[in-house]
């Protein structure tokens, strides 16, 4: 019984409480700056607001440019039931769920990438070249954090690498786990087109990476996008928060609530950093990517000797 | 006429136009490209319906910076062509695109001769494009320059952008991110200004002056000002002047602090991005409490100014003035103690020393590029011949150098207002301009917060302009915004572009 309430806990948490995130980075973004900033729960009103306008779509386009939203959410939404939250298990859990995980993520950024270069605009195709190209590095990084956790807690599934286990190890291998946690926060922040690598905000077409592969897309496909890059925040977010917060998560209901607050304190801390540093330039950006997987390795170097 | 063969003149002097000193095309040819050779600076070049009716008068004003002199060379046109200048003298390529749009003149040998406002010719009859009357022009269109090859790609910007901002076409030519050419085409805010101008001044003149570009219009209007009192020989009084300056440099603060503002929006840096943005607001206030408009329209008028300050005023502007100075400093300090924007800002976006003075840059773009020019120091009119601002200068030609020159010239910008509030001189603020000599010239030269705003004013045997022109300080400017972008990713394009921020209207006119 237990088991399933959790479950239900677990999809609606995952539902819902995307958005929030967002709202929650812009406010700390606007304390920051001394402005009083949008309510926390605008993002929910955006996605009502795109989901009841029409779209338009340009002449050019073939099928692929109205699937890749379907798709993106689609891949966003499985990805977000494969990831462990405040339950021991996730709804969805096996060996090797890691791989299906990183690939479905891999599979939406994809059709995405199609759909942009479905418009024939150059900008579209600037975009979709930056992300792939960016999406490469950033995966090492990623994988080898993976390595890490597959290694201490001896487990091939996401609840296991996730799970009670692996608090223990701070007391033991908290070096690793420092180093992994580093990696990972730069890869949610490339990974979800955050500062310093992307600004979400910018209006400036040319200097954009995720936002202008989805400049022809409107209305509900628009809100689609935003809805499943949201919910790409929430599973990057809640990784890194199980591995922050594993030796204080607890368990039961408990558990649950120090994830969901440490997921909170991550949007801050995207937010503070937001506040705080200047976009790379373009250029630039592979190096940071680059002392990402260095810090993942180091970590698994560190585990190996 | 001087050894030279040019007339000399003083800003804002009229002389009388049968004292120009007049040479034959080859001559006048040779006489800009040695001078601009040598370093003299081309302020206008443009056309004049000659006395014939097929004759079209050429006239030139160059600026000796070193002795604060101008001097003018007039030349007449008998054919529809005449050889073009820019093969031996690349800063003058725009001036002889125009030349051709509206006289219909063909510079022969121009390498890029396309229109640049996208209107007809003045003078019906007269194409140099020789294309039919009858059938419409459309802004931008036009042939782009192409690179040709494997993975090369064009991208095409505008005009119609995603920001709130004015129309202007781009096109890059582009190796993945890597930019070889930027062409910039203009043209969507053609008003006709310079048209309407003639046969004036009368009542609209001094708001279409506040017009040419709306961020500088105490800049133009000053110049216009200047080029009418200048003609009909009214001597404004010195409380006039200085509040004129204070108009001017209340323009520069706002200006540079929103732009600066905006380069820290462009990198995503939000604490000086917002601070700026407020804080150009108090200093748009400012002007609002000097003129009761934030923008500064309706102040400046032939003759001195229309409002005055009120002496019960004047503690309550110098305090919200200091207020507003100290607030910027340390927005602005932000930006210079955060690494990650330095590191933005430097080495991005660099315009050479030398390509910079080969195309006669003006105002911060050029003194980021190490040129030493300023038209408050080099030709000093109104209340800049009495009291003076350091130029600043910085030597990288890098956004980091346009970034900093603004922040110069925000400090000293401050410091010479509060001086001058200090000691406010009573008196008029206004006495009456007379009527304009006929058959005269008159130049006059303001540095706006963009850089040198150029006036020519021309009359006829009435006392009314034959010819007004108008050199916005982006008219010299664009070019140096392309070349910023050669080899750069194309991705520091809008930073760059907003290193520069030049005005579209004021190039338009």
């Amino acid at each position: 019984m237990e088991a399933i309430a959790q479950g239900v806990v677990h999809v609606f948490l995952a539902l819902a409480l995307p958005p929030l995130l967002l709202g929650v980075i812009a406010r700390t973004k606007a304390f920051v700056a001394g402005r009083v900033g949008p309510p926390l729960l605008q993002p929910y009103y955006d996605l009502i607001r795109l989901f009841h306008k029409g779209s338009v779509i340009s002449e050019t386009t073939t099928w692929v440019f109205r699937l890749g939203p379907l798709v993106g959410m689609t891949t966003a939404v499985l990805a977000s039931l494969l990831i462990p939250l405040g339950g021991p298990t996730a709804p969805v859990s096996f060996a090797g769920d890691l791989i299906l995980l990183v690939y479905l993520l891999g599979l939406g950024r994809f059709f995405t990438a199609l759909a942009a270069l479905d418009t024939g605009s150059p900008f579209q195709g600037m975009g979709a070249a930056r992300e792939v190209a960016f999406a490469c590095l950033a995966e090492p990084a990623f994988f080898l954090g993976l390595v890490v956790l597959a290694k201490l807690t001896g487990s091939l599934a996401l609840a296991g690498m996730l799970g009670a286990s692996l608090g223990a190890h701070w007391a033991t291998d908290s070096a690793s786990l420092v180093l992994i946690l580093l990696s990972w926060f730069i890869v949610l922040l490339v990974e979800n087109s955050r500062i310093p690598f992307d600004d979400p905000n910018t209006h400036l077409e040319l200097t954009m990476i995720h936002e202008v592969m989805v400049l022809d897309h409107s209305g509900p496909a628009l809100g689609m996008i935003q809805y499943s890059a949201a919910i790409k925040l929430f599973v990057s977010s809640a990784l890194v928060a199980r591995v922050a917060f594993s030796a204080g998560l607890g368990s039961g209901w408990t558990a649950w609530s120090v994830l969901v607050i440490g997921i909170l304190v991550i949007a801050v801390l995207i937010g503070v950093v937001e506040s705080v540093m200047a976009r790379l330039r373009l250029s630039h950006v592979p190096t940071l990517l680059v002392a990402a997987c260095l810090l993942s390795a180091f970590g698994v170097i560190l585990l190996a000797r | 006429m001087n050894a030279h063969g040019t007339t000399e003149a003083r800003t804002g002097q009229a002389i009388p136009r049968a004292s120009i000193s007049v040479l034959p095309f080859v001559d006048f040819r040779r006489l800009v490209i040695n001078e601009a050779a040598a370093g003299q600076a081309i302020l206008a070049l443009f056309g004049h319906l000659g006395a014939g009716p097929d004759l079209v008068d050429l006239h030139v004003v160059l600026a000796d910076r070193d002795r604060s002199r101008l001097r003018i060379a007039r030349t007449t046109l008998e054919a529809d062509r005449f050889e073009s200048l820019t093969p031996d003298c690349a800063r003058v390529h725009l001036f002889e695109r125009e030349i051709a749009e509206q006289y219909g003149l063909r510079p022969e040998g121009h390498p890029w001769l396309k229109p640049v406002r996208f209107h007809g010719s003045y003078r019906s009859g007269h194409d140099a494009w020789g294309r039919d009357p009858r059938v419409p022009i459309v802004a931008g269109v036009a042939d782009f320059f192409r690179v040709e090859g494997d993975e090369i790609h064009e991208v095409a910007v505008g005009p119609v952008h995603a920001g709130v901002i004015e129309p202007g076409h781009f096109r890059f030519q582009c190796h993945g991110e890597h930019v070889f050419h930027l062409e910039i085409s203009l043209g969507y805010q053609h008003r006709g200004i310079e048209r309407l101008l003639v046969g004036g001044p009368d009542k609209r003149t001094s708001h279409l002056m506040e017009a040419v570009s709306g961020d500088a219009s105490v800049g133009h209007s000053m110049a216009y000002c200047e080029v009418v009192e200048g003609l009909t020989g009214c001597q404004p009084p010195i409380r006039a002047l200085v509040l004129r300056g204070v108009a001017l440099e209340l323009e520069r603060l706002a200006n540079h602090t929103g732009d600066l503002g905006a380069l820290a929006a462009d990198v995503g840096f939000l604490p000086t991005a917002s601070y700026c943005g407020r804080i150009r607001g108090e200093f748009l206030n400012l002007t609002a409490l000097l003129c009761g408009g934030r923008f500064g329209r309706g102040l400046v008028r032939p003759g001195g100014v229309r409002l005055d300050l009120e002496p019960s005023g004047l503690d309550e502007f110098r305090g919200r003035l200091e207020k507003a100075i100290r607030e910027v400093t340390t927005a602005v300090d932000l930006l210079w103690s955060s690494t990650s924007v330095q590191a933005r800002f430097e080495g991005t976006g660099v315009v050479p020393f030398e390509v910079a003075g080969e195309l006669g840059l003006v105002g911060p773009a050029a003194r980021a590029c190490g040129l030493d020019c300023d038209a408050r120091r080099d030709f000093p009119s109104g209340i800049f011949r009495f009291a003076q601002s350091p130029v600043s200068s910085w030597h990288t030609g890098d956004v980091f150098a346009r970034a900093y020159i603004r922040r110069l010239e925000i400090e000293r910008s401050g410091e010479f207002i509060l001086d001058q509030l200090q000691s406010l001189p009573d008196g008029p603020i206004t006495v009456p301009a007379g009527l304009l000599r006929p058959d005269h010239l008159a130049v006059s030269l303001v540095e706006g917060w963009r850089g040198e705003i150029c006036h020519v004013a021309l009359t006829d045997s009435t006392g009314q302009f034959s010819r007004y022109k108008i050199v916005d300080p982006s008219f010299h400017n664009w070019m140096g915004l392309a070349m910023a972008l050669r080899d750069e990713p194309i991705s520091d394009f809008p930073l760059c572009n907003k290193s520069f921020n030049l005005s579209y209207c004021g190039h338009d006119l």
